[in-house]
């Protein structure tokens, strides 16, 4: 609080900005994290990829998560604009579609478990990035339901946003290394 | 701190309960040791971090309360959760000082088992397990001491802001360290680990209970430089007071810049490395088991795409440190100021693409030994140009020898030594015969206590009247110095001899034809030892008791100089505006002055 106030004060120490880049080397940060997990696919099993794979549930949560981003943006615009009805109906079905994908993956879960486990291979591969994706989701859904809570401010809800459309983009890293490789 | 080990405790006791009820409800024996300790960490952690002072400074707002930031006055606040970077960097300087010193006993104890070949005073087990936790601990003073204690401290006043851009993350990653040294502690009364500091697979997979605590203590320390490398690269991107344009930063700034670059980057390979060790052991994956398919060969490469990057996250802010404190006690600018940034930058460049020198006798594809020979040796390009500003600097200068001088000098010597043998564990040929003897060892305590620690000392001297308001005592500061630098180079240079001759590192055993210059390193490492008593003597003597300092008794130009000694709260009384280049000794030209009405720019 202190720091805040204090730094706010100074001409051209504008706190939105020193924010928004401290989100982007966050963002960067996080991205080579997963970086570095894709990597680990193909140097130990290659190009490797077991037949049970349910082709349709993941091509099916990968458009539930990228519709949810669209609906996000949306619901800046919608902020933005001050429409509160249109932003707290897009913001809602934000949310619903990303514990619709995390249900989604709990399905594959339940279903990899037996075909591909994660003693070996590409099982350890599979439930570790999406266990790792996973938990960006529920996080990325608690920011921005915190975040929207009480939207007397544009910039957490923006901030909020950007963080759920990087773990939505992160996704269209994933999803082709797991499925289509 | 109480509320805080009180918060790790109810922590740990939820996540350890939750993990428990778990493993009763799906039929597996609930009390196994490992998963309890590696889901309890996490709920451990939070437990502790509110305790210390998030819950107060920070947390309350996201319930809807006040924040009630903890500033009690005078050395209290060096114990509490301050968001003060001053305070901060002085946490992290103690801190890292008093680990490196346990650090060295331990190197002291190793050098006991050395001194003479077939005995066991150390047994083999234990000289294993000092070993390992020598490493790690010295790895982990010397990626942060500098550029989280010196870099905290100067940074804001560097560049003329009133604090970090994120004081309260500031804070936060400095509370992380005190659970790592307490991990590290707690690991040795269950047995310790023996997989020396690199922790590499399979043994990593298979070694005691004790090897976990080495994994999660080096996870919070990556996380803690990466906050830190985000929290700077935010703060000397957007806070810099008017004026201070790229081009008139001093060099220790644009040094922790670039640094912070490769922490905020890299660590996240080896945190992965960590982290899926941790998967291996506790749920079973086969990342690294190569029973079940796993590679050992990729945790090498995970482990050393960072690590490689991190010998300049650690050696960078000794160098910067070094070219920060010759201008003032040559009288002169920095020589070839653009180039010598340009080689710090070009040395960050490089980092990221030479990784597989540590791997030459790993099996790797033979196609990579010529390539990461020649990337490899690129770095001694831009490493010329920051020597040639260093020696520029000097060249026809005025040389004031204080201490601080003699320290940011011997950085430039001893590291010349451990980069010319480098070039030998480079060329793989050569690399072959050296792999894993004295001669490494030799070679990065040259680079890294050469070089690094040095500039810790050169940084410490220099700074100690504006951190402390008071004056070191100077003839024990040169005694400290000639003694600290003449029993290092007796210590570690015959390491090269006993490696070319083909000892092997981390073994608590040589052959008896070496006994006579192990005996000699050994005498050596104790008067090597001895030297920080000194040193130690002087800090705290002269903290509580030497003669009051002024704001500037070196008549330096830079900002930090340009405040009180100590600095008051908000650094400056009024916002300072910079209107030339740091170092302008000679020309007359104030680096900047407070206030924005006079002056401007050029």
């Amino acid at each position: 609080m202190v720091g805040r106030e204090r730094h706010a004060e100074r001409p051209g120490h504008d706190r939105t900005s020193i924010e928004s880049l401290g989100l982007w080397i966050f963002i960067a940060s996080e991205a080579f994290l997963f970086l570095v997990l894709i990597s680990t696919r193909f140097a130990l099993v290659g190009f490797e990829r077991p037949a049970e794979l349910n082709q349709p549930l993941g091509a099916a949560v990968t458009a539930v998560l990228l519709s949810s981003s669209v609906s996000a943006y949306a619901a800046t615009r919608a902020l933005a604009g001050g429409e509160a009805g249109r932003f707290r109906l897009f913001v809602r079905l934000t949310l619903a579609l990303g514990v619709v994908f995390l249900g989604g993956l709990a399905l594959e879960w339940a279903e990899g478990f037996a075909a591909f486990p994660p003693a070996r291979g590409y099982g350890s591969v599979f439930f570790t990035l999406t266990g790792f994706h996973g938990a960006h989701v529920l996080s990325g859904l608690v920011v921005l339901w915190l975040a929207t809570r009480r939207a007397r401010d544009p910039w957490p809800v923006r901030a909020a946003v950007r963080y759920w459309t990087f773990v939505d983009a992160v996704w269209l890293f994933i999803y082709p290394t797991l499925y289509l490789l | 701190m109480i509320r805080g080990l009180a918060g790790a405790l109810a922590g740990y006791a939820v996540g350890a309960a939750l993990v428990a009820a778990i493993r009763a409800l799906t039929g597996v024996d609930p009390l196994a040791a490992e998963p309890l300790v590696v889901a309890g960490f996490p709920f451990a952690l939070i437990g502790w971090l509110l305790g210390v002072g998030v819950w107060q400074a920070w947390a309350r707002e996201w319930v809807g309360l006040d924040a009630r930031p903890a500033a009690p006055p005078g050395w209290r606040r060096y114990f509490a959760y301050s968001t003060d970077h001053k305070v901060i960097g002085v946490q992290y300087l103690v801190t890292f000082t008093v680990i490196f010193l346990l650090a060295g006993l331990s190197a002291l104890l190793l050098r006991v088992e050395l001194a003479a070949p077939g005995q066991a005073i150390l047994p083999p087990a234990t000289y294993n397990q000092v070993m390992s936790l020598h490493g790690i601990l010295m790895i982990a003073v010397a990626v942060s001491v500098i550029i989280a204690g010196f870099g905290n401290y100067l940074v804001p006043l560097l560049i003329g802001a009133e604090d970090m851009a994120f004081p309260r993350l500031n804070a936060l990653s400095y509370w992380l360290i005190p659970p790592v040294a307490l991990l590290l502690l707690t690991s040795t009364v269950l047995g310790g680990w023996d997989s020396g500091w690199t922790g590499y697979a399979p043994l990593s997979e298979r070694n005691r209970v004790g090897q976990i605590f080495f994994n999660l203590s080096f996870i919070l320390v990556g996380l803690s430089s990466i906050i830190g490398g985000l929290n700077f690269l935010v703060t000397i991107i957007r806070l810099r007071a008017p004026g201070m344009t790229w081009g008139r930063l001093p060099i220790f700034v644009w040094g922790i810049f670039l640094t912070s670059l490769m922490s905020a980057v890299f660590t996240q390979s080896v945190a992965v490395a960590m982290l899926l060790t941790l998967l291996d052991r506790v749920f079973g994956t086969g990342f690294f088991a190569a029973a079940r398919g796993g590679s050992p060969l990729l945790y090498e490469n995970l482990f050393w795409f960072y690590s490689h990057p991190a010998v300049y996250v650690m050696i960078i802010p000794g160098w910067v440190l070094a070219l920060e404190v010759l201008p003032h006690f040559a009288r002169r600018a920095l020589f070839a100021y653009r180039w010598a940034v340009g080689g710090l930058a070009g040395v960050v460049a490089l980092s990221g693409v030479v990784w597989i020198h540590h791997m030459f006798t790993s099996g790797v594809p033979f196609v990579f030994l010529p390539v990461f020979l020649a990337t490899t040796e690129l770095i001694s390009i831009p490493t010329g140009v920051i020597f040639l500003s260093a020696l520029g600097t000097l060249w026809l200068g005025r040389l004031w020898l204080r201490t601080p001088m003699l320290f940011a000098i011997a950085v430039f010597f001893n590291f010349l030594i451990g980069g010319i043998t480098g070039i030998f564990l480079a060329d793989v040929p050569t690399d072959v015969q050296l792999q894993d003897t004295y001669f490494v060892v030799a070679h990065f305590h040259y680079t890294i206590v050469g070089g690094e620690i040095f500039g810790l000392f050169a940084g410490i001297y220099y700074w100690f009247p504006k951190i402390t308001g008071r004056m070191y005592d100077e003839r024990l500061g040169q005694l400290h110095f000639w003694w600290m630098f003449i029993a290092f180079n007796l210590t570690f240079f015959p390491m090269f001899g006993l490696g070319l001759a083909g000892m092997n590192r981390r073994i608590a055993d040589y052959d008896a034809a070496l006994a006579n210059t192990n005996l000699f390193v050994s005498i050596a490492s104790f008067a090597l030892g001895a030297s920080f008593l000194v040193f130690l003597w002087n800090v705290i003597v002269s903290w509580t008791r030497g003669p009051m300092a002024q704001a500037n008794p070196w008549r330096a130009r830079t900002l930090e100089w340009q405040t009180s000694s100590p600095p008051p709260l908000e650094n400056f009384p009024v916002p300072p505006t910079v209107v030339a280049g740091p170092y302008e000794y000679g020309t007359g030209r104030a680096h900047a002055v407070l206030g924005g009405a006079a002056g401007g720019d050029d």
